[in-house]
């Protein structure tokens, strides 16, 4: 019944809005004046407002940048990260040396050039000259972008030396499993058709390799200044593994392993001493103590960033840099998986 | 008898005039193979199909602004089962981001745009009385209504409409136990892109035949208004395209359906491992972004040529580098068959192979930047009039710009890997495509109305839309950068289950204020259409004072565009403000003087 009178409601706002425009309608008509023909008076006041717009904008994206500028890409802790930071920040530059000049340009000119009483355009139509340039001058710069950039892409996809401490990280709906491949770093095989029962990620039991492989579901630990190759596999749908302070993302696709490595540069207590960590902590903490939440403490964090189904959105796990010795000692503590069972 | 054989005559010849009447109105405005026509069917269900997708996304704003909050709205328009006290579900969540990213991308920007403009200006534009086959244009636009009904009826299956992302990847696409959208709604899904692909192909097939064979005589391939040149390459890319979108959906629907496992492999789901195997979900990939990537410009390329005749004729100036435009336009067009692999950069695809991806979509940025810089040398020294149209079309470049930048970020494969799949990518993509094709599509609207209606469509209400909509569009999407940046996955029901982007949701706020203030300028311009399609104040024949041939046409719906012979053009359509002449306009039929160099030619 309720959605019945909003409908009914809506209908007869509209037709008091068309009635009204109506009425307007009449009434220009009648003092004679061709009240819709786009005037001289529309081109100032529009032109003026292009102008206008130019500054609110730039000042807009200007009071965005500086809001923002200690929460976008947090410090990066791993060695690559530093690297691929730098380079974000080259390529973000020179793209907004070219946004704002562009930008002013067309909105100066908007204004500059409205039509008034009796201006004339000037007859251009075309100059080889200028065109050449404005191909050359971004094929160059482009040049440039794509060495560095493809720089960067080879040394983060090359392979992962061979002591670097394997993980597999094992998707499915809605959480990330982690298997460390023991003293041997070395994974024993598994396949999906052996899941069931306490085996999860499908382990093959008989598989020599994998007797010393740990299984841990809450949280991944590696350590600070070691390199750690990522194995990635899903069991259901595609997810994909992002850790956005590592710099680092690869999708988890059923039926295939794909990889990734970084070695990481910050331990997670180093990080949560960070100033800058201590001041977002601190906006976070008086926000959740707004809403009778408990306060948070720091941590880097798995999250799965490829949808996934209706609690792709919570599906994570916390990573842990613990010094070497933390992690050593962390890790003797681990039950291998086939030991529990 | 005589008087029953009087009586059964009357009555035959009543019923055959009754008949004829019926069939007259069902030709003209139904079933119609008139183009112009066909072009206000695709507008008006576009225009539909655009506040559907539109609202959809005011809901799920709403939910992103203030996660877990009651909204009255959510329960009146999703009911209890998906908004149970006003909250939205998680699962419709996903199936309403899906849903409006296909009503846009598809149904809003394809079908409407190109339907609207390519049918209404490439018979005008180029001379021709109708579309070379009528016919088989009046088809493509009832399977575009087909297509269009269909999706909107899997709204209401049980389990939801399709929602595994406008992007459909297997195999949670494929498998109704991965996601409750899985199921019938995927099935109408891949039914109505199917019927689509159909309509796109008919429509497209027809255009290059009506540019290449039917060009009234002087009509050089050379002399053609931009916008025949935007849609005959659009044209081209859809044709060579979207079968393939048809073949990635026929696979996909023979996995659903018959066990095959083209997509599917080594999967473990609800409870049981599935018999599929030897598939590749990175197959789907490969094959819906074959489409996928031209598509992008299927939505742009339209609205920057739209762009280009509306720049030209307010500013009172001839299109600056009409060749390196044309050129331009050919350089985006191939090259974005050679460029899909970078929405791939990290599913695990070989880094070789993704660096010549990124090497073919960094090219890009080449003709882009000559369009960007030719548009803005246009303006310059002209006697700019800033009619709707024109502020609309001022406003595509800037998005064009500001959305095209963050591209060479997301092409630049390392670069890709922290801003993959976060919100980085929502405002990229929004702004250079979704922003730019609307402004273009409005932008011809208000350009295009005298010729779609015989009407004008008001200008006020045309200015309070222009600037609601463009602030809030810049409002709503700049941010998102910033997001992005921090990490915020995109496709999330909320950011704030976990703490670590607690204290971003000012952004999100934000974001969401803007969205509603541009939806609700749409009204305005939903309300302005309709009213001025009824009672706008009818137009002179050339309001604008225009070069191109479809000014030429009467004021009057008339089958055939001319009523009497073809008009024969003499000169290129850029001839504005050309020295020597009294008229800042040189229509493209007026015959060069003696001596007089056309302007198309160097």
């Amino acid at each position: 019944m309720i959605k019945l009178l909003v409908y009914v409601a809506i209908v007869l706002l509209i037709i008091t809005i068309a009635q009204l425009v109506r009425v307007f309608e009449l009434a220009a008509e009648l003092k004679g004046s061709k009240n819709n023909e786009v005037s001289y008076k529309d081109h100032r006041n529009q032109g003026r407002m292009m102008f206008g717009f130019l500054f609110l904008f730039m000042a807009f994206c200007l009071w965005q940048c500086l809001k923002y500028k200690d929460s976008i890409l947090p410090e990066a802790a791993s060695v690559h990260g530093k690297d691929l930071d730098w380079l974000m920040w080259f390529n973000m530059s020179l793209i907004s040396i070219v946004f704002v000049i562009i930008n002013i340009l067309l909105f100066y000119f908007t204004y500059k050039y409205y039509s008034r009483p009796d201006s004339q355009a000037v007859y251009y139509p075309h100059n080889n000259k200028l065109e050449l340039i404005w191909t050359i001058v971004p094929a160059a710069v482009l040049a440039v972008i794509i060495i560095l950039g493809l720089k960067m892409w080879n040394t983060i996809t090359e392979p992962a030396s061979n002591d670097a401490i394997v993980i597999e990280l094992y998707a499915k709906q809605f959480d990330w499993s982690a298997r460390y491949a023991g003293k041997d770093n070395q994974l024993g095989h598994s396949n999906y058709k052996n899941i069931g029962g306490s085996n999860a990620l499908g382990m093959d039991t008989l598989d020599p390799k994998g007797v010393d492989d740990i299984i841990v579901r809450n949280e991944l630990h590696i350590p600070v200044g070691k390199q750690v190759e990522f194995k990635i596999n899903s069991r259901d749908v595609i997810h994909s593994a992002f850790m956005p302070h590592f710099r680092i993302q690869m999708n988890a696709v059923p039926g295939m392993v794909t990889s990734m490595h970084m070695t990481p540069s910050i331990t997670s207590e180093e990080m949560r001493k960070r100033p800058e960590v201590v001041d977002q902590m601190k906006r976070i903490n008086d926000l959740r103590a707004k809403d009778g939440k408990e306060p948070y403490e720091f941590n880097y964090v798995l999250l799965c960033n490829k949808i996934c189904g209706a609690s792709h959105y919570n599906m994570q796990m916390n990573v842990v840099v613990d010094t070497p010795d933390q992690y050593e000692a962390w890790l003797a503590k681990q039950k291998p998986f086939l030991a529990k069972n | 008898m005589s008087h029953d054989n009087h009586g059964h005559s009357a009555h035959a010849h009543e019923h055959n005039h009754e008949h004829h009447h019926e069939e007259s109105f069902l030709t003209k405005y139904v079933f119609s193979m008139d183009h112009k026509v066909i072009a206000r069917q695709f507008l008006i269900t576009a225009v539909i199909m655009a506040l559907v997708g539109m609202v959809m996304s005011t809901l799920f704003r709403l939910q992103l602004a203030w996660p877990g909050q009651k909204f009255w709205l959510v329960e009146f328009l999703l009911g209890d089962k998906w908004g149970k006290d006003g909250i939205l579900d998680p699962n419709m969540y996903l199936a309403l981001v899906t849903i409006h990213g296909t009503i846009m991308v598809f149904f809003l920007l394809t079908g409407g745009l190109s339907g609207t403009f390519a049918n209404l200006l490439i018979p005008y534009q180029v001379g021709a009385r109708d579309m070379a086959s009528g016919f088989l244009n009046m088809l493509s636009f009832w399977f575009f209504l087909a297509s269009s009904v269909i999706m909107l009826l899997s709204l209401f299956v049980e389990g939801g409409p399709a929602s595994a992302g406008w992007t459909i990847y297997p195999p949670l696409s494929a498998l109704p136990q991965a996601i409750p959208g899985s199921g019938l709604g995927m099935t109408l899904w891949l039914l109505s892109m199917t019927i689509f692909v159909v309509s796109a192909l008919l429509g497209g097939l027809n255009y290059i035949i009506t540019v290449f064979n039917m060009r009234t005589k002087g009509m050089s391939m050379t002399r053609l208004p931009l916008t025949i040149w935007a849609f005959l390459i659009t044209a081209i890319l859809g044709v060579l395209s979207f079968p393939v979108l048809v073949s990635a959906v026929v696979l996909l629907l023979m996995d659903r359906t018959f066990g095959t496992s083209f997509y599917l492999s080594d999967i473990y789901i609800g409870g049981q491992a599935l018999e599929q195997s030897g598939g590749s979900p990175i197959l789907y990939q490969h094959l819906f972004w074959f489409l996928g990537h031209p598509e992008v410009y299927i939505v742009l390329l339209p609205a920057l040529g739209i762009a280009s005749e509306v720049i030209a004729t307010n500013a009172r100036k001839p299109i600056f580098g009409y060749r390196a435009m044309i050129g331009s336009m050919l350089a985006i067009g191939f090259l974005s068959f050679i460029v899909w692999g970078h929405h791939m950069f990290i599913t695990g695809m070989n880094p070789f192979l993704g660096s010549v991806f990124v090497f073919t979509t960094l090219l890009i940025a080449i003709p882009s930047a000559v369009k960007a810089f030719n548009y803005i040398t246009t303006l310059w020294k002209g006697n700019l009039k800033l009619t709707p149209a024109m502020l609309f079309a001022i406003g595509l470049v800037s998005t064009f710009v500001t959305g095209g930048v963050t591209g060479i970020i997301l092409a630049d494969s390392a670069l890709d890997v922290p801003v993959h799949d976060t919100y980085f990518v929502v405002a990229h993509f929004h702004i250079v495509m979704g922003l730019s094709a609307v402004l273009g599509m409005f932008a011809g609207v208000y350009h295009w109305f005298p010729k779609l209606f015989l009407r004008q469509m008001n200008k006020k209400l045309g200015y309070l839309h222009f600037w609601t909509t463009f602030i809030s569009a810049y409002g709503v999407f700049f941010p998102q950068h910033f997001l992005g940046l921090a990490g915020v996955p995109r496709r999330y029901y909320t950011n704030t289950d976990f703490p670590m982007f607690d204290h971003l949701v000012d952004i999100n706020i934000l974001v969401s204020i803007f969205a509603f203030i541009g939806a609700a300028a749409q009204f305005i311009f939903v309300f302005n259409f309709f009213y001025s399609i009824f009672r706008g104040p009818k137009s002179e024949q050339n309001p604008w004072h225009s070069n191109s041939l479809e000014w030429t046409t009467p004021m009057a719906h008339t089958h055939g565009n001319w009523p009497g012979a073809l008009p024969v053009v003499k000169r290129w359509a850029y001839d504005y403000s050309k020295p020597g002449k009294q008229l800042d306009y040189v229509p493209q039929t007026v015959p060069l003087e003696e001596g007089e160099v056309d302007g198309g030619a160097h």
